[in-house]
């Protein structure tokens, strides 16, 4: 039997991810160029028996989505720039009590209002370090409408499987654009499950790292009643200022992602075999690099595309290991200057990297793209 | 036999953090006690709050406690009524949590008419960080922000939860222990989005700023300023000037949110069967 | 770069439904002929009245950047949107214009298609509001990148079944007149 194929914008593959992943509960505020997420929930959601609220504000959303989060129910929230802005303090909430939830970030220019309308990849630092403190992140970012759907998947399964935030940032082109989308059978992707706690009510403790760095999260109403609080926590997840145990937990929730990146981290190559020149790129950018790099191929020049699609944690190792054959990189991006940060501080000075920026809300062309290969050949 | 508190409190988490004199403990015995008396399920019972003094009660209270941040509680409520509609969802907080910073998730919570109780505990004053002026602290009064007398004039909670949609508003008083527990039940057995505001009072940040000169003299104040709402209706204008009404305020039946929303599944499924 | 990459271009102004036209022409592509094919358009104050573009792009090989660098076939409904959108059509490129409501033309070597498209609507298929299933069928006569056949059911598979014969008939109507219309 043939699959079923559709024709359809990234925001719609998105919600459909998040579904086939089972999401059951979205929380959200209306917001450019996001609001097409919500709109699918709030037709698919019923019908699955699932449950869609459009809260009051942003800050809402995200506490609604915790909060059912906390009931055992896959949960997803959709914002944009000032948004994902005000998703900070309860992103933050999420990260210091483990609680797993989805945040769709559909990335417009800014600061502030910004331009609404107008693709952007400016929000990738602010995915890391938005909120305030220490806290781990995962931040994947597609690039395509295939891709959005299975990241959307891959994101719940990520946050699941490590108890904790993750957000998924396709750049307004992306999450706008419309193209073929093969639908995955269900079963086809895998699908990532809370691990519930295996013991009894009486002897449950939230953050009981005698199950290692992520322990079984119980759902609010299963029998299992705790204490969930953002203020520092000891393992029975009450609140403590004992020196030593905020050092341990604060220690415990960066170490489970940092010492997963094998698991986490993705991305893709193309041509960077004997490539002289690299280009770094993520999202709709990422596939004008590609199409630069196949003109430079075509001629004579040695260019290969490394293409980000988790974002968070940062794929250090992979573009250390650039650095040693590459004799120049390039990082186009629609921000002023955030991944060639990152790049810079892998590569450690070993080969020139050139940045290419644009925050006017045209995506950077190929032409761009392979001006730059040319001259840095 | 007395009535046993501990049942419902958590092992090992008292004493709680209230200072003497603070209404707050006696707002959670009168709570308790309503939950006793609705033979309310633990497992099946979350109480959520936001930051303050008075979101500290959950922490010692054997439920599915959430402790959230500051003005966000009826928030993360809602997910969790949302989410599992079988569970009885109680908030609690103060007066700075619930009508300054969360005052927008207040007044949505009341216009939605969302199945959950929610127990602002008013001091009129904001305790945990010093003191600090709230909605509800009187046009004049002395707060660590307002040296001079405050220049603000204050909510009245209970009506701005009847003008924002809240189908159950009842008000009581730190001093009135009994009435607590009796509006609490009523409250919690209202289908839709329940306020009790209890007037409560803090010594230690606005009392001796107010020239309070004793933690009697203040609930004394709690004492006679309360007029309960039959005894009110006899009272000319002159009689009630200074008096705040207690008990129930105001009461009506209308649509539930997550009953009107499961409906809503129960249609589109419906209409997908064909 | 990519020799079968092609590039249409829809304009006009906002609330002409030419945004629905693209995503059926990259429907008909992308979903009755198998091939790539990615759809984008303006949004925002651009796409509330004034001159608004939905752009599709098709190739036999994945799309890598999606939006429109070298325009194969243009479709103007209003002089604003002709002047702003033919700059990128490319020298043998198809310009399809409203003849009623575009005069002036873009200087360039383009094979040049007029006929009145929002009066055909009206007034040989009957309703104004199909004049972006005429000018779809236009385009589809012109560029041949999706057989007729394809995008006929692409169209039909959108509209309700009361709108069918309305629908199939602006789609035939556009799709003969842009032939006699080239000539």
């Amino acid at each position: 039997m043939s699959k079923k194929v559709a024709f359809l914008q990234g925001n719609e593959a998105c919600a459909l991810g998040a579904l086939y992943a089972g999401c059951r509960f979205f929380a959200g505020y209306p917001i450019t160029p996001s609001t097409e997420v919500a709109e699918v929930m709030a037709k698919e959601l019923p019908k699955v028996g699932g449950a869609f609220i459009q809260m009051e504000d942003e800050i809402a959303a995200m506490a609604a989505v915790i909060g059912a989060s906390l009931t055992g129910i896959k949960s997803l929230t959709a914002t944009s720039g000032p948004g994902f802005s005000l998703k900070q303090e309860n992103l933050g909430y999420a990260c210091i009590t483990e609680v797993p939830c989805v945040i769709i970030n559909v990335m417009r220019g800014g600061p502030s209002t910004g331009m609404p309308t107008g693709p952007s990849q400016s929000d990738v630092m602010q995915a890391k370090w938005g909120t305030h403190g220490d806290h781990p992140a995962i931040c994947l970012v597609p690039a395509s409408v295939q891709e959005l759907f299975t990241e959307t998947v891959r994101a719940f399964n990520l946050a699941e499987k490590y108890r904790t935030p993750v957000t998924v940032m396709p750049d307004e082109i992306v999450g706008h654009m419309r193209e073929r989308i093969v639908f995955p059978e269900p079963g086809e992707l895998p699908v990532i499950n809370r691990t519930a706690p295996s013991v009894s009510p009486q002897s449950y403790q939230p953050y009981d790292t005698s199950f290692g760095d992520i322990p079984p999260l119980a759902a609010f109403g299963s029998g299992y009643r705790f204490h969930v609080t953002g203020l520092n926590k000891a393992q029975d997840g009450f609140p403590t200022t004992r020196a030593d145990i905020v050092q341990a937990e604060e220690e415990r929730q960066v170490r489970k992602i940092e010492n997963a990146v094998d698991d986490i981290v993705t991305y893709e190559e193309y041509l960077l075999d004997d490539a002289e020149v690299v280009v770094i790129a993520f999202g709709s950018i990422a596939r004008s690099a590609r199409y630069a790099v196949n003109a430079a191929r075509k001629n004579g020049i040695k260019a290969g595309l490394f293409r980000i699609i988790t974002y968070w944690p940062f794929p250090d190792r992979q573009i250390r290991a650039l650095a040693e054959r590459a004799k120049a990189v390039i990082v186009p991006e629609m921000n002023l200057g955030m991944t060639v940060h990152e790049v810079r501080r892998c590569v450690e000075g070993r080969v020139p990297v050139s940045g290419i920026f644009r925050v006017d809300g045209e995506p950077i062309s190929p032409n761009e793209i392979f001006a730059r290969i040319q001259e840095v050949r | 036999m007395g009535f046993d508190y501990e049942k419902y409190i958590r092992p090992g988490k008292l004493p709680h953090i209230w200072c003497p004199g603070c209404g707050h403990g006696i707002v959670m015995k009168g709570l308790i006690r309503a939950i006793d008396a609705l033979s309310l399920d633990k497992d099946k019972t979350a109480i959520v709050s936001g930051i303050g003094c008075a979101s500290r009660l959950p922490g010692y209270m054997d439920f599915c406690t959430l402790h959230t941040t500051h003005g966000r509680g009826v928030a993360f409520a809602t997910g969790i009524k949302m989410a599992r509609p079988e569970m009885n969802v109680l908030c609690v907080g103060g007066d700075g949590d619930g009508v300054a910073i969360g005052g927008n998730h207040f007044i949505h919570a009341c216009r939605r008419n969302i199945d959950m109780t929610y127990l602002i505990m008013n001091n009129n004053i904001y305790g945990m960080t010093g003191g600090q002026f709230s909605p509800t602290t009187p046009f004049g009064a002395k707060a660590s922000t307002t040296p001079y007398g405050n220049p603000d004039p204050p909510f009245d909670i209970a009506k701005l939860a009847i003008g924002a949609g809240a189908t159950f508003v009842a008000r009581g008083t730190a001093f009135h222990a009994a009435q607590i527990e009796k509006l609490l039940i009523e409250a919690i057995r209202h289908k839709g989005f329940s306020v009790v505001e209890i007037l409560d009072s803090c010594p230690t940040t606005y009392g001796r700023r107010n020239k309070f000169k004793s933690v009697v003299e203040m609930m004394n104040q709690l004492k006679e300023s309360a007029v309960p709402v039959a005894a009110a209706e006899k009272m000319s204008p002159e009689q009630l000037e200074g008096k705040v009404l207690t008990g129930v305020l105001y009461k009506e039946n209308k649509p539930e949110y997550v009953a009107e929303y499961g409906k809503l599944v129960t249609r589109v499924q419906e209409s997908m069967a064909g | 770069m990519s020799c079968s990459r092609y590039e249409i271009r829809f304009s006009g102004a906002g609330g002409q439904g030419l945004i629905l036209a693209g995503i059926i022409m990259g429907e008909a592509a992308a979903i009755f002929e198998g091939k790539q094919a990615v759809q984008s358009q303006s949004y925002g104050p651009e796409a509330r009245g004034g001159a608004s573009k939905s752009e599709v792009i098709i190739s036999d090989e994945p799309i890598d950047f999606p939006k429109a660098t070298s325009v194969d076939a243009l479709l103007a409904l209003t002089q604003q949107a002709c002047d702003k959108y033919s700059k990128d059509l490319k020298e043998g490129g198809i310009l399809l214009v409203d003849s009623d409501l575009v005069k002036k033309l873009p200087k360039g070597n383009f094979t040049v298609v007029r006929f009145p498209i929002i009066n055909t609507a009206k007034n040989e298929v009957g309703r104004t509001i199909v004049a972006n299933i005429v000018a779809l069928g236009a385009m589809v006569a012109l560029s041949g990148i999706v057989s007729r056949e394809s995008a006929l059911k692409a169209v039909l598979s959108r509209v309700p079944e009361a709108f069918v014969e309305l629908n199939r008939k602006a789609f035939e109507t556009g799709y003969n007149r842009a032939l006699e219309a080239r000539g």
